[in-house]
């Protein structure tokens, strides 16, 4: 940004009105400055004022929302290269195409997939985000009946896929109040589609060959008026398509280059046709910056995956993820299984739960909240000591379905074991195990094998 | 409209650091830029891939993985010749699990005597891996270092609890240690100072960041990575240029979703698909990090991740 929040802060009204949703002017402009508020969002702004910041409160990257209700979602708004530097903001959204040449049951296949495949984990759902309804035909009719089936059996997003603006108008006519995107406008249409997204106020996207021509183009749609922009560099071969991302970020967040500060959207399925490969170049592009990705299909193998890869790079690397605080039960444990204790950082979790399940040993789980930290690190915090275990196993009521109650302590805090036991009385039987995740298969299997 | 693409100017590179003897040594690292930004730097050396092979018979993979390889799985020498003559391997990483002291704990002989034949059924480079237990490892390793001198092993993981023992050892034999460290830059910059100190040679170093799989630790060892490659890059840490080493196989592999089974229908998938995919994907991902050496479990997952390599590095 240019200015500074100091520098913004002059411009504004002064009055604290709270009316954006933060107490001052001052942290309203330093919300500003760090990309991270829309000048909008000021109700009192003046116009010499709103020109003079327009061009510089913007994010460098525009967040643009597809869909409405329960299946909206918002792509873009991105503020920095790398994640460790700052959380990335929304996560890509993944989209599955649907032509409408397919044969009736692939379509019905493929919704039914759409709808059904979700994933609960560390306390989110984890599902695919739009249908993208592409018009191969190139007949009106067609896609106007496609794209009226997907809005009425489906919640998610829609993209329309279609470059004649006739065609593009017939499926626009059937779900323009699901603020769909439209894709996409290229240089030989681009009156007809700019014209279209203006009279329904829904976002467009930009298609052309190289980033020359997609800036050019993407000027075009803001001259007219159109603000809702995802871009398409056209770049159909995995190096090109790599670059031109890196490019798009880099541009639009180092050079502040306006014109090409928008969320993209890659086709992998264009790049390839090997289902498999699709998925890794999908994987690749998610990873290096893409906004939006269309995927030939949602299989549970394909889309699964992605979906964790995505979970992943859009974590906040500075918060650790949390699981939730309770007693899991492992391989069917019985009154004869052991308890193990462990910290709820997610990682901690997946590991220990992991291995647990690796040994096929049937046993308790006990995870207690210590913010997320990992064993040592909770220990050393003071939340992963005697009493706060004890207590909490203690009140888990996980005693009453043990014969002989036995509580395994990881390795690293074997120090508290004196406290753990004092805490839970003669009723419990509190070991030491190992100190590593990879070696609790073997420990179990050792000492509680059935 | 002219777009003025935006370059970095590096102040740093990546050490070549050459694995392996003979015909079929290679070399890896290099780059000058940030991974595949080939339009700013070079990256003369492609990454590589290696698969993994067990001294012991594989008592916990799920069926598609083991399909992969068929019967060869009861004999490391046949297991790593196959890797290599059928399935294409760059090279072979030996893991030595049934040396682990709180499992089978065999003995250093055996060790030795599955590294050996290892080594005599395969020409390519060849990792010998330790069981992760840093005193067992230490003697394991040093050992195999002396009988294989000849070879130019990669050898680790090498820890900071044992980095003496087995720096000395690859220091004499001449191989190339596999510095490993726990998801964590300023460790593993620590562990290359101490190699340093000890007296191992720059071009025998790879870092090993420590991989956490797909859904299971893969966002903080790509953070590392990134961070260790952009400090190496742009801050002229000369302590982490070195190339980066990733065993990723197993970490995918011990996974419950990559061994549920399931069909093209079921929630997760076709279970002959998933596991590959969430290792190749893995793969992918650690490739946008800075990975260079890849120990990978599935052949197809490798054909996949290579692939891939091909085409952001000559498309």
């Amino acid at each position: 940004m240019g200015l500074t929040g100091i520098q913004i802060f002059q411009l504004l009204p002064k009055t604290n009105c709270k009316e954006c949703g933060v107490p001052t002017c001052l942290a309203f402009a330093m919300n500003l400055a760090a990309g991270k508020a829309e000048l909008k969002q000021c109700p009192y702004v003046s116009e010499a004022a709103k020109q003079k910041l327009a061009a510089d409160s913007a994010p460098p990257i525009r967040t643009v929302e597809i869909g409405t209700g329960k299946g909206a979602f918002k792509v873009g708004g991105e503020t920095v290269l790398f994640r460790h530097e700052k959380t990335f903001v929304n996560p890509a959204g993944l989209a599955m195409l649907l032509n409408d040449d397919e044969p009736e049951a692939s379509v019905a296949g493929k919704l039914k997939r759409f709808k059904e495949l979700s994933y609960e984990r560390v306390g989110l759902t984890l599902k695919g985000n739009a249908v993208a309804v592409r018009a191969a035909k190139g007949d009106k009719a067609a896609f106007g009946a496609l794209v009226t089936k997907v809005k009425a059996e489906t919640e998610g997003g829609i993209i329309l896929m279609a470059e004649n603006p006739e065609v593009m108008a017939e499926g626009v006519k059937a779900c323009a109040d699901r603020k769909p995107l439209l894709y996409a406008a290229t240089p030989d249409n681009a009156d007809a589609m700019i014209a279209l997204a203006k009279e329904t106020k829904l976002p467009l996207a930009a298609k052309a060959s190289d980033l020359e021509k997609l800036s050019a183009l993407t000027d075009k749609l803001a001259a007219a008026g159109v603000q809702d922009i995802v871009i398409d560099p056209g770049s159909r071969e995995i190096k090109k398509a790599l670059h031109d991302e890196i490019h798009i970020r880099e541009l639009s967040i180092q050079k502040k280059f306006r014109q090409l500060g928008y969320p993209t959207i890659v086709l992998p399925f264009e790049m390839t046709k090997d289902p498999m490969m699709e998925t890794v170049y999908a994987s690749m592009l998610l990873a290096k910056y893409a906004g939006i990705v269309v995927l030939s299909d949602f299989r549970g193998h394909n889309l699964f995956t992605l979906l964790l890869e995505r979970l992943n790079v859009y974590t906040d690397p500075q918060r650790p993820m949390k699981t939730e605080q309770k007693v899991y039960e492992i391989n069917n444990p019985g009154p004869g299984s052991p308890v193990l204790a462990t910290s709820n950082f997610s990682l901690t979790y997946f590991i220990v739960s992991g291995e647990i399940e690796n040994s096929r040993v049937p046993t308790y789980l006990a995870v207690l909240d210590t913010e997320g930290l990992s064993v040592l690190t909770a220990w050393a915090a003071g939340k992963f000591v005697g009493d706060a275990l004890g207590g909490f196993i203690k009140k888990s009521g996980i005693a009453d379905k043990l014969k002989s109650p036995t509580l395994v302590l990881p390795g690293a805090v074997a120090i508290i074991s004196g406290d753990v036991e004092e805490e839970l009385g003669s009723g419990w039987k509190v070991v030491v195990g190992p100190k590593e995740g990879a070696y609790i298969p073997a420990y179990l299997k050792q000492n509680f094998a059935q | 409209m002219e777009v003025k693409i935006p370059t970095r100017a590096y102040s740093g590179a990546i050490r070549p650091i050459t694995l392996g003897k003979g015909g079929k040594a290679f070399t890896v690292g290099g780059e000058t830029a940030f991974p595949f930004y080939t339009f700013e730097g070079q990256m003369p050396n492609q990454p590589r891939f290696g698969l993994e092979v067990l001294d012991l018979e594989p008592s916990d993979w799920p069926a598609t993985l083991l399909g992969a390889y068929g019967a060869v799985v009861k004999d490391p020498a046949a297991w790593a010749k196959k890797c290599v003559a059928e399935l294409g391997a760059d090279f072979v990483h030996l893991t030595l699990a049934g040396t682990n002291p709180n499992d089978q704990n065999l003995p250093v002989d055996h060790a030795v005597k599955v590294a050996k034949a290892v080594a005599a059924a395969v020409d390519v480079p060849l990792t010998v891996w330790g069981c992760g237990s840093a005193a067992k490892d230490a003697e394991v390793l040093k050992a195999v270092a002396e009988a294989l001198s000849d070879r130019r092993l990669c050898i680790g993981p090498v820890v900071e609890e044992n980095y003496r023992q087995v720096g000395a050892a690859a220091l004499a034999y001449n191989h190339v240690v596999i510095a490993s460290t726990p998801i964590d830059i300023n460790l593993a910059k620590q562990l290359n100072v101490l190699l340093g100190n000890l007296g191992v040679k720059e071009d025998s170093i790879l870092i090993d960041p420590t991989v956490g799989g797909l859904g299971y630790g893969l966002e903080y060892t790509y953070s590392v990575m990134e961070r260790c490659r952009a400090a190496a890059l742009t801050q002229q840490d000369d302590k982490l240029q070195y190339p980066m080493y990733c065993h990723l196989g197993v970490e995918v592999w011990k996974t419950k979703e990559a061994k549920l089974p399931g069909d093209a229908d079921s929630a997760l998938g076709d279970e002959s698909k998933r596991g590959v995919l969430m290792e190749a994907v893995t793969a992918a991902t650690l490739l946008a990090a800075g990975a260079d050496v890849l120990v990978m479990r599935h052949p197809e997952a490798m054909r996949l991740s290579r692939e891939l390599v091909k085409g952001l590095a000559t498309g």
